[in-house]
Protein backbone atom coordinates (compact mmCIF):
# COMPACT_ATOMS: atom_id res chain seq x y z
CA UNK A 1 0.00 0.00 0.00
CA UNK A 2 2.91 2.16 0.97
CA UNK A 3 4.52 1.00 -2.32
CA UNK A 4 1.49 2.36 -4.49
CA UNK A 5 0.92 5.82 -2.46
CA UNK A 6 4.99 6.82 -3.15
CA UNK A 7 4.43 5.51 -6.98
CA UNK A 8 1.11 7.91 -7.56
CA UNK A 9 3.21 10.90 -5.87
CA UNK A 10 6.11 10.64 -8.12
CA UNK A 11 4.11 10.56 -10.79
CA UNK A 12 2.12 13.32 -9.59
CA UNK A 13 5.35 15.42 -9.25
CA UNK A 14 5.94 14.21 -13.14
CA UNK A 15 2.82 15.41 -13.83
CA UNK A 16 3.05 19.09 -12.65
CA UNK A 17 6.79 19.15 -13.56
CA UNK A 18 5.37 19.07 -17.02
CA UNK A 19 2.10 21.83 -16.50
CA UNK A 20 4.68 24.31 -15.25
CA UNK A 21 7.09 23.55 -18.49
CA UNK A 22 4.04 23.47 -21.02
CA UNK A 23 3.18 27.03 -19.09
CA UNK A 24 6.36 29.02 -19.04
CA UNK A 25 6.95 27.59 -22.97
CA UNK A 26 3.24 29.08 -23.64
CA UNK A 27 3.86 31.94 -21.57
CA UNK A 28 6.88 32.76 -23.70
CA UNK A 29 5.87 33.10 -27.05
CA UNK A 30 2.71 34.58 -25.73
CA UNK A 31 4.96 37.63 -24.09
CA UNK A 32 7.48 37.78 -26.70
CA UNK A 33 4.49 38.10 -29.41
CA UNK A 34 2.73 41.21 -26.80
CA UNK A 35 5.92 43.09 -26.33
CA UNK A 36 6.43 42.84 -30.12
CA UNK A 37 3.00 44.41 -30.47
CA UNK A 38 3.17 47.00 -27.91
CA UNK A 39 6.41 48.36 -29.09
CA UNK A 40 5.13 48.47 -32.90
CA UNK A 41 1.98 50.31 -31.37
CA UNK A 42 3.78 52.68 -29.26
CA UNK A 43 6.13 53.43 -32.00
CA UNK A 44 3.43 53.70 -34.90
CA UNK A 45 0.25 54.21 -33.54
CA UNK A 46 1.03 58.23 -33.55
CA UNK A 47 1.71 58.63 -37.03
CA UNK A 48 -1.41 57.34 -37.93
CA UNK A 49 -3.52 59.80 -39.74
CA UNK A 50 -6.06 60.47 -42.72
CA UNK A 51 -3.17 62.04 -44.02
CA UNK A 52 -0.56 59.05 -43.89
CA UNK A 53 -2.98 56.53 -46.12
CA UNK A 54 -3.35 59.66 -48.48
CA UNK A 55 -0.01 61.17 -48.92
CA UNK A 56 2.25 59.33 -51.34
CA UNK A 57 6.52 58.39 -49.83
CA UNK A 58 8.52 61.46 -49.45
CA UNK A 59 11.90 62.57 -48.90
CA UNK A 60 10.32 64.04 -45.31
CA UNK A 61 9.33 61.68 -43.02
CA UNK A 62 6.41 63.51 -41.34
CA UNK A 63 5.12 64.18 -45.16
CA UNK A 64 5.19 60.34 -46.10
CA UNK A 65 2.55 58.26 -46.88
CA UNK A 66 1.14 54.81 -47.94
CA UNK A 67 -0.99 55.55 -50.48
CA UNK A 68 0.99 54.13 -53.28
CA UNK A 69 1.34 50.96 -51.15
CA UNK A 70 -2.18 50.09 -49.67
CA UNK A 71 -3.11 50.93 -53.51
CA UNK A 72 -0.21 48.62 -54.72
CA UNK A 73 -0.97 45.53 -52.08
CA UNK A 74 -5.13 46.14 -52.56
CA UNK A 75 -4.53 45.49 -56.58
CA UNK A 76 -2.09 43.21 -56.15
CA UNK A 77 -3.95 40.53 -54.21
CA UNK A 78 -7.35 41.65 -56.19
CA UNK A 79 -5.10 39.62 -59.57
CA UNK A 80 -3.89 37.12 -57.07
CA UNK A 81 -7.39 36.30 -56.46
CA UNK A 82 -8.62 36.45 -59.36
CA UNK A 83 -6.45 33.62 -60.74
CA UNK A 84 -5.30 31.55 -57.97
CA UNK A 85 -9.41 31.29 -56.29
CA UNK A 86 -10.53 29.97 -60.22
CA UNK A 87 -7.63 27.67 -61.02
CA UNK A 88 -7.01 26.10 -57.47
CA UNK A 89 -10.91 25.64 -56.68
CA UNK A 90 -11.15 23.69 -60.30
CA UNK A 91 -8.09 21.92 -59.76
CA UNK A 92 -8.78 20.15 -56.08
CA UNK A 93 -13.05 19.69 -57.33
CA UNK A 94 -11.07 17.58 -59.96
CA UNK A 95 -8.43 15.82 -58.08
CA UNK A 96 -11.19 15.02 -55.77
CA UNK A 97 -14.05 14.16 -57.53
CA UNK A 98 -12.99 13.56 -61.16
CA UNK A 99 -9.52 11.88 -61.01
CA UNK A 100 -9.29 8.36 -60.51
CA UNK A 101 -7.44 6.99 -57.63
CA UNK A 102 -4.05 6.14 -59.29
CA UNK A 103 -0.13 6.15 -58.76
CA UNK A 104 -0.08 9.47 -61.51
CA UNK A 105 -2.83 11.52 -59.32
CA UNK A 106 -0.57 10.04 -56.34
CA UNK A 107 2.48 11.83 -57.48
CA UNK A 108 0.56 15.00 -58.16
CA UNK A 109 -0.46 15.04 -54.55
CA UNK A 110 2.34 14.65 -53.25
CA UNK A 111 4.00 17.30 -55.53
CA UNK A 112 1.03 19.85 -54.58
CA UNK A 113 1.74 19.19 -50.68
CA UNK A 114 5.63 19.82 -51.35
CA UNK A 115 5.09 23.22 -53.40
CA UNK A 116 3.32 24.55 -50.51
CA UNK A 117 6.49 24.07 -48.87
CA UNK A 118 8.93 25.80 -51.46
CA UNK A 119 10.30 28.83 -50.34
CA UNK A 120 8.73 32.08 -51.62
CA UNK A 121 11.72 33.56 -53.43
CA UNK A 122 12.01 30.88 -55.50
CA UNK A 123 8.60 31.70 -57.12
CA UNK A 124 9.91 34.96 -57.42
CA UNK A 125 12.34 33.65 -59.59
CA UNK A 126 10.00 31.60 -61.64
CA UNK A 127 7.56 34.24 -62.02
CA UNK A 128 10.61 36.74 -63.26
CA UNK A 129 11.83 34.32 -65.80
CA UNK A 130 8.49 33.45 -66.92
CA UNK A 131 6.15 36.47 -66.32
CA UNK A 132 8.54 39.33 -66.78
CA UNK A 133 10.98 37.00 -69.27
CA UNK A 134 8.91 35.27 -71.40
CA UNK A 135 5.27 36.62 -71.53
CA UNK A 136 6.83 40.45 -71.24
CA UNK A 137 4.28 41.33 -68.86
CA UNK A 138 7.12 43.62 -67.06
CA UNK A 139 7.79 44.65 -63.95
CA UNK A 140 3.61 45.40 -63.42
CA UNK A 141 1.18 44.41 -60.79
CA UNK A 142 0.04 41.72 -63.28
CA UNK A 143 3.36 39.68 -62.69
CA UNK A 144 3.69 40.47 -58.99
CA UNK A 145 -0.16 39.13 -58.48
CA UNK A 146 0.77 36.29 -60.77
CA UNK A 147 3.80 35.50 -58.18
CA UNK A 148 2.13 35.32 -55.54
CA UNK A 149 -1.12 33.39 -57.23
CA UNK A 150 1.71 30.35 -57.82
CA UNK A 151 2.66 31.19 -53.97
CA UNK A 152 -0.95 30.45 -52.71
CA UNK A 153 -2.02 28.15 -55.23
CA UNK A 154 -1.02 24.88 -53.65
CA UNK A 155 -2.33 26.40 -50.65
CA UNK A 156 -5.88 26.64 -52.16
CA UNK A 157 -5.92 23.49 -54.18
CA UNK A 158 -5.49 21.80 -50.47
CA UNK A 159 -7.95 23.81 -49.31
CA UNK A 160 -10.42 22.42 -51.49
CA UNK A 161 -9.26 19.20 -51.28
CA UNK A 162 -10.06 19.02 -47.61
CA UNK A 163 -12.99 20.52 -47.85
CA UNK A 164 -14.61 18.24 -50.38
CA UNK A 165 -12.89 15.40 -48.23
CA UNK A 166 -15.29 16.63 -45.17
CA UNK A 167 -18.52 15.73 -47.32
CA UNK A 168 -19.36 12.50 -46.36
CA UNK A 169 -19.97 10.09 -49.40
CA UNK A 170 -23.10 9.36 -48.32
CA UNK A 171 -24.29 13.01 -49.34
CA UNK A 172 -22.82 11.62 -52.79
CA UNK A 173 -24.35 8.36 -53.51
CA UNK A 174 -28.14 9.87 -52.53
CA UNK A 175 -27.58 12.79 -55.04
CA UNK A 176 -26.15 10.33 -57.66
CA UNK A 177 -29.05 7.75 -56.62
CA UNK A 178 -31.74 10.38 -57.80
CA UNK A 179 -30.38 10.16 -61.36
CA UNK A 180 -28.10 12.99 -60.92
CA UNK A 181 -25.02 13.64 -63.26
CA UNK A 182 -21.45 13.76 -62.01
CA UNK A 183 -21.63 17.91 -62.87
CA UNK A 184 -25.08 17.80 -61.01
CA UNK A 185 -23.67 16.67 -57.67
CA UNK A 186 -20.37 19.02 -57.68
CA UNK A 187 -22.51 21.93 -58.37
CA UNK A 188 -25.78 21.38 -56.16
CA UNK A 189 -23.71 19.78 -53.49
CA UNK A 190 -19.93 19.54 -53.48
CA UNK A 191 -19.44 23.49 -54.08
CA UNK A 192 -22.26 25.24 -51.85
CA UNK A 193 -21.07 22.31 -48.66
CA UNK A 194 -17.70 23.03 -49.38
CA UNK A 195 -17.33 26.57 -49.61
CA UNK A 196 -16.76 27.22 -46.29
CA UNK A 197 -13.74 25.24 -45.65
CA UNK A 198 -12.36 26.86 -49.22
CA UNK A 199 -13.23 30.36 -48.36
CA UNK A 200 -11.50 29.75 -45.47
CA UNK A 201 -8.10 28.34 -47.20
CA UNK A 202 -8.47 31.48 -49.52
CA UNK A 203 -8.46 34.11 -47.23
CA UNK A 204 -5.82 32.52 -45.15
CA UNK A 205 -3.27 32.05 -48.59
CA UNK A 206 -4.19 36.00 -49.35
CA UNK A 207 -3.49 36.88 -45.76
CA UNK A 208 -0.18 35.13 -46.27
CA UNK A 209 0.27 36.62 -49.69
CA UNK A 210 -0.02 40.62 -48.45
CA UNK A 211 2.79 40.07 -46.24
CA UNK A 212 5.13 38.49 -49.22
CA UNK A 213 8.05 40.60 -49.88
CA UNK A 214 11.02 38.68 -51.03
CA UNK A 215 8.81 37.18 -54.58
CA UNK A 216 7.78 40.91 -54.99
CA UNK A 217 10.67 41.97 -54.89
CA UNK A 218 12.31 39.44 -57.05
CA UNK A 219 9.98 40.39 -59.78
CA UNK A 220 11.07 44.34 -59.83
CA UNK A 221 8.56 45.74 -57.57
CA UNK A 222 10.18 49.53 -57.24
CA UNK A 223 10.83 50.71 -53.65
CA UNK A 224 9.82 54.13 -54.13
CA UNK A 225 6.70 55.22 -56.26
CA UNK A 226 5.15 58.98 -56.15
CA UNK A 227 2.10 58.17 -58.26
CA UNK A 228 -0.70 55.89 -59.03
CA UNK A 229 -1.51 53.01 -61.41
CA UNK A 230 -4.20 54.35 -63.99
CA UNK A 231 -7.23 54.06 -63.12
CA UNK A 232 -9.17 50.52 -63.56
CA UNK A 233 -12.42 52.81 -64.40
CA UNK A 234 -12.89 54.96 -67.75
CA UNK A 235 -15.23 57.66 -68.66
CA UNK A 236 -16.06 56.00 -71.89
CA UNK A 237 -17.57 52.54 -73.21
CA UNK A 238 -16.59 50.15 -71.98
CA UNK A 239 -15.73 51.85 -68.56
CA UNK A 240 -13.24 49.34 -67.51
CA UNK A 241 -9.60 49.69 -68.39
CA UNK A 242 -7.01 47.13 -67.81
CA UNK A 243 -3.91 49.25 -67.76
CA UNK A 244 -3.25 49.25 -64.46
CA UNK A 245 -2.36 45.62 -64.49
CA UNK A 246 0.92 46.75 -66.47
CA UNK A 247 1.99 50.00 -64.26
CA UNK A 248 4.67 49.16 -62.13
CA UNK A 249 3.51 48.94 -58.39
CA UNK A 250 4.99 48.86 -54.58
CA UNK A 251 3.46 47.12 -51.92
CA UNK A 252 2.92 47.64 -48.04
CA UNK A 253 5.73 45.30 -46.87
CA UNK A 254 8.13 46.60 -49.49
CA UNK A 255 7.31 50.55 -48.27
CA UNK A 256 8.34 49.00 -44.75
CA UNK A 257 11.37 47.37 -45.74
CA UNK A 258 12.41 50.71 -47.62
CA UNK A 259 11.65 52.91 -44.43
CA UNK A 260 13.63 50.83 -42.59
CA UNK A 261 16.82 50.91 -44.50
CA UNK A 262 16.75 54.78 -43.92
CA UNK A 263 18.85 56.29 -41.38
CA UNK A 264 16.52 59.05 -39.71
CA UNK A 265 14.66 57.59 -36.87
CA UNK A 266 11.47 59.34 -38.17
CA UNK A 267 11.25 57.05 -40.78
CA UNK A 268 11.77 54.14 -39.12
CA UNK A 269 8.20 55.21 -37.06
CA UNK A 270 6.36 55.58 -40.08
CA UNK A 271 7.51 51.75 -40.68
CA UNK A 272 5.96 50.94 -37.55
CA UNK A 273 2.87 52.57 -38.51
CA UNK A 274 2.51 51.02 -42.02
CA UNK A 275 3.65 47.72 -40.15
CA UNK A 276 0.65 48.55 -37.89
CA UNK A 277 -1.56 49.04 -40.87
CA UNK A 278 -0.46 45.65 -42.22
CA UNK A 279 -0.84 43.33 -39.48
CA UNK A 280 -4.16 45.13 -38.52
CA UNK A 281 -5.19 44.10 -41.96
CA UNK A 282 -4.00 40.78 -41.64
CA UNK A 283 -5.63 40.20 -38.41
CA UNK A 284 -9.11 41.57 -40.17
CA UNK A 285 -8.65 38.91 -42.98
CA UNK A 286 -8.15 36.11 -40.15
CA UNK A 287 -10.98 36.97 -38.59
CA UNK A 288 -13.21 36.87 -41.70
CA UNK A 289 -12.10 33.50 -41.85
CA UNK A 290 -12.58 32.15 -38.85
CA UNK A 291 -15.78 34.16 -38.98
CA UNK A 292 -16.76 32.59 -42.54
CA UNK A 293 -15.91 28.86 -40.92
CA UNK A 294 -18.22 29.44 -37.60
CA UNK A 295 -21.16 30.54 -40.05
CA UNK A 296 -21.05 27.59 -42.53
CA UNK A 297 -20.01 25.21 -40.14
CA UNK A 298 -23.48 26.38 -38.34
CA UNK A 299 -25.56 25.38 -41.43
CA UNK A 300 -24.10 22.06 -42.18
CA UNK A 301 -23.61 19.10 -39.18
CA UNK A 302 -22.59 15.99 -40.90
CA UNK B 1 -54.39 -13.66 -59.51
CA UNK B 2 -51.62 -14.44 -61.99
CA UNK B 3 -48.50 -12.77 -61.00
CA UNK B 4 -46.66 -10.16 -62.79
CA UNK B 5 -43.38 -9.54 -62.71
CA UNK B 6 -41.28 -6.00 -62.31
CA UNK B 7 -37.80 -7.33 -62.69
CA UNK B 8 -35.87 -10.66 -62.77
CA UNK B 9 -32.49 -11.26 -62.08
CA UNK B 10 -30.80 -14.02 -64.37
CA UNK B 11 -27.52 -15.16 -63.87
CA UNK B 12 -25.93 -12.61 -61.71
CA UNK B 13 -22.39 -12.84 -60.82
CA UNK B 14 -20.87 -9.47 -59.38
CA UNK B 15 -17.14 -8.97 -58.88
CA UNK B 16 -15.16 -6.39 -56.43
CA UNK B 17 -12.04 -6.34 -58.51
CA UNK B 18 -11.13 -9.86 -58.12
CA UNK B 19 -13.62 -11.17 -55.53
CA UNK B 20 -16.60 -12.57 -56.25
CA UNK B 21 -18.96 -11.22 -54.32
CA UNK B 22 -22.16 -12.20 -55.79
CA UNK B 23 -22.87 -15.78 -57.57
CA UNK B 24 -25.28 -17.11 -60.55
CA UNK B 25 -27.89 -15.30 -58.34
CA UNK B 26 -32.04 -15.84 -59.97
CA UNK B 27 -34.40 -14.27 -58.68
CA UNK B 28 -37.99 -13.06 -59.72
CA UNK B 29 -39.21 -9.38 -58.61
CA UNK B 30 -42.86 -9.10 -58.17
CA UNK B 31 -44.75 -6.27 -59.01
CA UNK B 32 -46.18 -4.16 -56.64
CA UNK B 33 -44.82 -6.52 -53.82
CA UNK B 34 -42.49 -6.31 -51.46
CA UNK B 35 -39.61 -8.52 -51.73
CA UNK B 36 -37.13 -9.32 -48.75
CA UNK B 37 -33.04 -10.39 -48.81
CA UNK B 38 -31.79 -11.64 -45.17
CA UNK B 39 -28.91 -13.06 -43.85
CA UNK B 40 -25.97 -13.01 -42.15
CA UNK B 41 -23.84 -10.04 -42.05
CA UNK B 42 -21.53 -10.06 -45.49
CA UNK B 43 -23.72 -12.52 -47.15
CA UNK B 44 -23.60 -9.85 -50.29
CA UNK B 45 -27.66 -8.48 -50.01
CA UNK B 46 -26.49 -5.23 -49.85
CA UNK B 47 -23.96 -5.59 -52.58
CA UNK B 48 -27.26 -7.27 -54.31
CA UNK B 49 -29.54 -4.14 -53.76
CA UNK B 50 -27.17 -2.19 -54.88
CA UNK B 51 -27.13 -4.02 -58.62
CA UNK B 52 -30.41 -2.55 -59.35
CA UNK B 53 -29.76 1.14 -59.43
CA UNK B 54 -25.86 0.61 -60.83
CA UNK B 55 -24.77 1.82 -57.69
CA UNK B 56 -21.47 -0.06 -58.20
CA UNK B 57 -20.33 2.07 -61.40
CA UNK B 58 -19.50 4.43 -58.66
CA UNK B 59 -16.48 3.14 -58.01
CA UNK B 60 -13.24 1.37 -60.25
CA UNK B 61 -12.92 -2.34 -60.18
CA UNK B 62 -16.73 -3.24 -60.27
CA UNK B 63 -17.75 -5.90 -62.81
CA UNK B 64 -21.72 -7.57 -63.61
CA UNK B 65 -22.49 -10.52 -65.50
CA UNK B 66 -25.68 -11.73 -66.46
CA UNK B 67 -29.07 -10.33 -66.24
CA UNK B 68 -31.36 -8.16 -64.42
CA UNK B 69 -34.45 -7.18 -67.05
CA UNK B 70 -36.95 -4.72 -65.92
CA UNK B 71 -40.31 -5.34 -67.52
CA UNK B 72 -42.46 -4.30 -69.33
CA UNK B 73 -39.37 -2.90 -71.39
CA UNK B 74 -37.06 -5.85 -71.07
CA UNK B 75 -34.22 -3.52 -70.99
CA UNK B 76 -31.19 -5.23 -68.90
CA UNK B 77 -30.02 -3.05 -65.85
CA UNK B 78 -26.70 -3.91 -65.90
CA UNK B 79 -25.51 -4.21 -69.50
CA UNK B 80 -22.66 -1.75 -69.80
CA UNK B 81 -24.82 -0.41 -73.22
CA UNK B 82 -27.18 1.18 -71.01
CA UNK B 83 -26.14 4.56 -69.10
CA UNK B 84 -26.52 3.95 -65.23
CA UNK B 85 -28.06 7.77 -64.57
CA UNK B 86 -30.92 6.40 -67.17
CA UNK B 87 -31.69 3.68 -64.91
CA UNK B 88 -31.57 5.29 -61.46
CA UNK B 89 -34.09 7.89 -62.67
CA UNK B 90 -36.30 4.91 -62.61
CA UNK B 91 -34.96 3.03 -59.70
CA UNK B 92 -34.85 5.02 -56.69
CA UNK B 93 -33.16 3.86 -53.18
CA UNK B 94 -33.37 4.72 -49.45
CA UNK B 95 -30.19 4.41 -47.47
CA UNK B 96 -28.97 2.30 -44.46
CA UNK B 97 -28.38 6.19 -42.27
CA UNK B 98 -30.82 8.76 -43.41
CA UNK B 99 -28.87 11.57 -45.66
CA UNK B 100 -30.97 14.25 -46.12
CA UNK B 101 -29.32 17.31 -48.05
CA UNK B 102 -27.97 20.20 -46.25
CA UNK B 103 -30.51 21.63 -47.77
CA UNK B 104 -34.37 22.82 -46.68
CA UNK B 105 -37.29 20.36 -46.36
CA UNK B 106 -38.00 21.18 -49.34
CA UNK B 107 -34.72 21.25 -52.00
CA UNK B 108 -34.52 17.65 -50.39
CA UNK B 109 -37.58 16.59 -51.90
CA UNK B 110 -37.02 18.85 -55.25
CA UNK B 111 -33.98 17.63 -56.12
CA UNK B 112 -34.50 14.58 -57.67
CA UNK B 113 -36.71 16.75 -60.00
CA UNK B 114 -34.47 19.39 -60.26
CA UNK B 115 -31.63 16.87 -61.78
CA UNK B 116 -34.45 16.04 -64.61
CA UNK B 117 -34.72 19.61 -65.37
CA UNK B 118 -38.28 20.19 -63.87
CA UNK B 119 -38.53 23.94 -63.05
CA UNK B 120 -41.75 25.39 -62.78
CA UNK B 121 -42.54 26.58 -59.45
CA UNK B 122 -46.29 24.53 -59.17
CA UNK B 123 -45.44 21.28 -60.67
CA UNK B 124 -42.67 21.43 -58.24
CA UNK B 125 -44.73 21.99 -55.23
CA UNK B 126 -47.67 19.97 -56.46
CA UNK B 127 -44.82 16.72 -56.33
CA UNK B 128 -43.26 18.02 -52.94
CA UNK B 129 -46.73 17.69 -51.29
CA UNK B 130 -47.74 14.42 -52.98
CA UNK B 131 -44.32 12.73 -52.16
CA UNK B 132 -44.19 14.64 -48.26
CA UNK B 133 -47.45 13.15 -47.87
CA UNK B 134 -46.41 9.76 -49.63
CA UNK B 135 -43.91 9.72 -47.10
CA UNK B 136 -46.26 10.17 -43.96
CA UNK B 137 -44.61 13.21 -43.37
CA UNK B 138 -46.51 16.02 -44.36
CA UNK B 139 -48.79 17.22 -41.92
CA UNK B 140 -45.45 17.53 -39.44
CA UNK B 141 -43.69 19.59 -41.85
CA UNK B 142 -45.89 21.30 -43.76
CA UNK B 143 -45.33 24.74 -41.58
CA UNK B 144 -41.78 24.48 -42.18
CA UNK B 145 -40.57 23.56 -45.53
CA UNK B 146 -38.53 26.33 -45.46
CA UNK B 147 -36.45 24.68 -42.39
CA UNK B 148 -33.04 22.71 -42.65
CA UNK B 149 -33.45 18.80 -43.36
CA UNK B 150 -31.25 18.70 -40.11
CA UNK B 151 -33.85 20.15 -37.65
CA UNK B 152 -35.48 16.54 -38.26
CA UNK B 153 -35.36 13.62 -36.34
CA UNK B 154 -33.63 10.41 -37.38
CA UNK B 155 -37.01 8.87 -38.22
CA UNK B 156 -38.74 11.85 -40.19
CA UNK B 157 -35.11 12.61 -42.29
CA UNK B 158 -35.60 8.64 -43.18
CA UNK B 159 -39.20 9.27 -44.15
CA UNK B 160 -37.84 12.75 -45.84
CA UNK B 161 -35.44 10.51 -47.72
CA UNK B 162 -38.07 8.04 -48.44
CA UNK B 163 -40.32 11.25 -49.75
CA UNK B 164 -37.72 12.46 -51.59
CA UNK B 165 -36.98 8.84 -53.50
CA UNK B 166 -40.82 8.87 -54.43
CA UNK B 167 -40.86 12.23 -56.05
CA UNK B 168 -39.54 11.05 -59.04
CA UNK B 169 -42.08 8.45 -59.51
CA UNK B 170 -39.61 5.51 -59.36
CA UNK B 171 -40.76 1.88 -60.72
CA UNK B 172 -38.43 0.17 -57.99
CA UNK B 173 -38.05 1.81 -54.67
CA UNK B 174 -34.69 0.04 -53.05
CA UNK B 175 -34.39 0.03 -49.06
CA UNK B 176 -31.19 -0.60 -48.05
CA UNK B 177 -31.84 -1.28 -43.82
CA UNK B 178 -33.58 1.54 -43.70
CA UNK B 179 -34.21 0.92 -39.62
CA UNK B 180 -30.95 0.08 -38.64
CA UNK B 181 -30.05 3.56 -37.30
CA UNK B 182 -33.77 4.16 -35.92
CA UNK B 183 -35.67 3.43 -32.73
CA UNK B 184 -38.26 1.02 -32.21
CA UNK B 185 -41.34 4.30 -32.70
CA UNK B 186 -39.35 5.49 -35.92
CA UNK B 187 -39.25 1.79 -37.04
CA UNK B 188 -42.63 1.16 -36.56
CA UNK B 189 -44.00 3.89 -38.78
CA UNK B 190 -41.42 2.66 -41.53
CA UNK B 191 -42.69 -0.30 -41.61
CA UNK B 192 -46.01 0.83 -42.14
CA UNK B 193 -45.05 2.82 -44.74
CA UNK B 194 -43.55 0.45 -46.56
CA UNK B 195 -46.74 -2.05 -46.27
CA UNK B 196 -48.50 1.28 -47.88
CA UNK B 197 -46.28 2.24 -50.32
CA UNK B 198 -46.46 -1.10 -52.23
CA UNK B 199 -49.61 -0.24 -53.51
CA UNK B 200 -48.27 2.36 -55.96
CA UNK B 201 -44.39 0.56 -56.35
CA UNK B 202 -42.64 -2.63 -56.48
CA UNK B 203 -40.19 -2.52 -53.30
CA UNK B 204 -36.60 -4.77 -52.31
CA UNK B 205 -35.77 -4.30 -48.95
CA UNK B 206 -32.66 -5.58 -47.48
CA UNK B 207 -32.89 -6.09 -43.45
CA UNK B 208 -31.29 -7.70 -41.03
CA UNK B 209 -34.15 -7.82 -38.77
CA UNK B 210 -35.97 -11.13 -39.62
CA UNK B 211 -39.02 -9.54 -37.47
CA UNK B 212 -39.20 -6.64 -40.07
CA UNK B 213 -38.75 -8.76 -42.98
CA UNK B 214 -41.96 -11.30 -41.31
CA UNK B 215 -43.95 -8.06 -41.27
CA UNK B 216 -43.43 -6.18 -44.39
CA UNK B 217 -42.80 -8.40 -47.07
CA UNK B 218 -44.23 -10.84 -49.21
CA UNK B 219 -41.42 -12.74 -50.72
CA UNK B 220 -38.19 -13.04 -48.82
CA UNK B 221 -34.90 -14.38 -50.49
CA UNK B 222 -31.96 -16.01 -47.85
CA UNK B 223 -29.29 -15.04 -48.89
CA UNK B 224 -25.75 -16.87 -47.44
CA UNK B 225 -21.84 -16.28 -49.31
CA UNK B 226 -23.33 -14.71 -52.10
CA UNK B 227 -25.57 -17.03 -53.15
CA UNK B 228 -29.55 -17.32 -53.03
CA UNK B 229 -30.28 -20.00 -50.62
CA UNK B 230 -34.09 -19.52 -51.08
CA UNK B 231 -36.53 -17.52 -51.80
CA UNK B 232 -40.31 -18.16 -51.41
CA UNK B 233 -43.34 -16.45 -50.06
CA UNK B 234 -42.77 -15.03 -46.86
CA UNK B 235 -44.89 -16.77 -44.71
CA UNK B 236 -43.49 -19.61 -45.97
CA UNK B 237 -39.77 -19.22 -45.42
CA UNK B 238 -40.54 -18.29 -41.87
CA UNK B 239 -43.06 -21.21 -40.85
CA UNK B 240 -41.74 -23.90 -43.25
CA UNK B 241 -38.27 -23.70 -45.12
CA UNK B 242 -37.60 -26.43 -47.49
CA UNK B 243 -33.59 -25.83 -46.39
CA UNK B 244 -32.13 -26.86 -43.47
CA UNK B 245 -29.64 -23.72 -43.53
CA UNK B 246 -32.34 -21.04 -44.12
CA UNK B 247 -34.05 -23.00 -41.28
CA UNK B 248 -30.85 -22.29 -38.75
CA UNK B 249 -31.23 -18.95 -39.93
CA UNK B 250 -34.40 -18.10 -39.02
CA UNK B 251 -34.48 -19.57 -35.72
CA UNK B 252 -31.37 -17.63 -34.73
CA UNK B 253 -29.00 -20.93 -34.41
CA UNK B 254 -26.25 -19.14 -36.55
CA UNK B 255 -25.95 -15.49 -38.56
Amino acid sequence: MEDIKKRIRTIKFWNSVFWITGLLSTLVGLALLFTLLTDLFMDGFPRLSYKFFTSFPSRFPDEAGILSAWVGSFLVLFVTASSAIPLGVAAGIYLEEYAGKNWLTDIIEINIANLAGVPSIVYGLLALGLFVYFFKFGESILTGGLALALLILPMVIMATREAIRAIPNSIREASYALGATKWQTVQSHIIPYSTGGILTGIIIGLSRAIGETAPIITVGALTFIAFLPSSPFSSEFPFVSFKWLFDPFTVMPIQMFNWVSRPQHEFQLNAAAAGLVLMAMTLLMNGLAIYIRYRFRRKIKW
Amino acid sequence: MVKELKAEVKKLNFYYGSVQALKEINLPIERRKVSALIGPSGCGKTTFLRCFNRMHDLYPHNRYEGEITLYPDNINIISPEIDPIEIRMQISMVFQKPNPFPKSIYENVAYGLRVRGIRKRAVLDEKVEKSLRGAALWDEVKDRLNHLAFDLSGGQQQRLCIARALATDPRILLFDEPTSALDPTATSKIEELIIQLKDEVTIIIVTHNMQQAARVSDYTAFMYLGEIVEYDKTDRIFTAPSNRLTEEYITGRFG
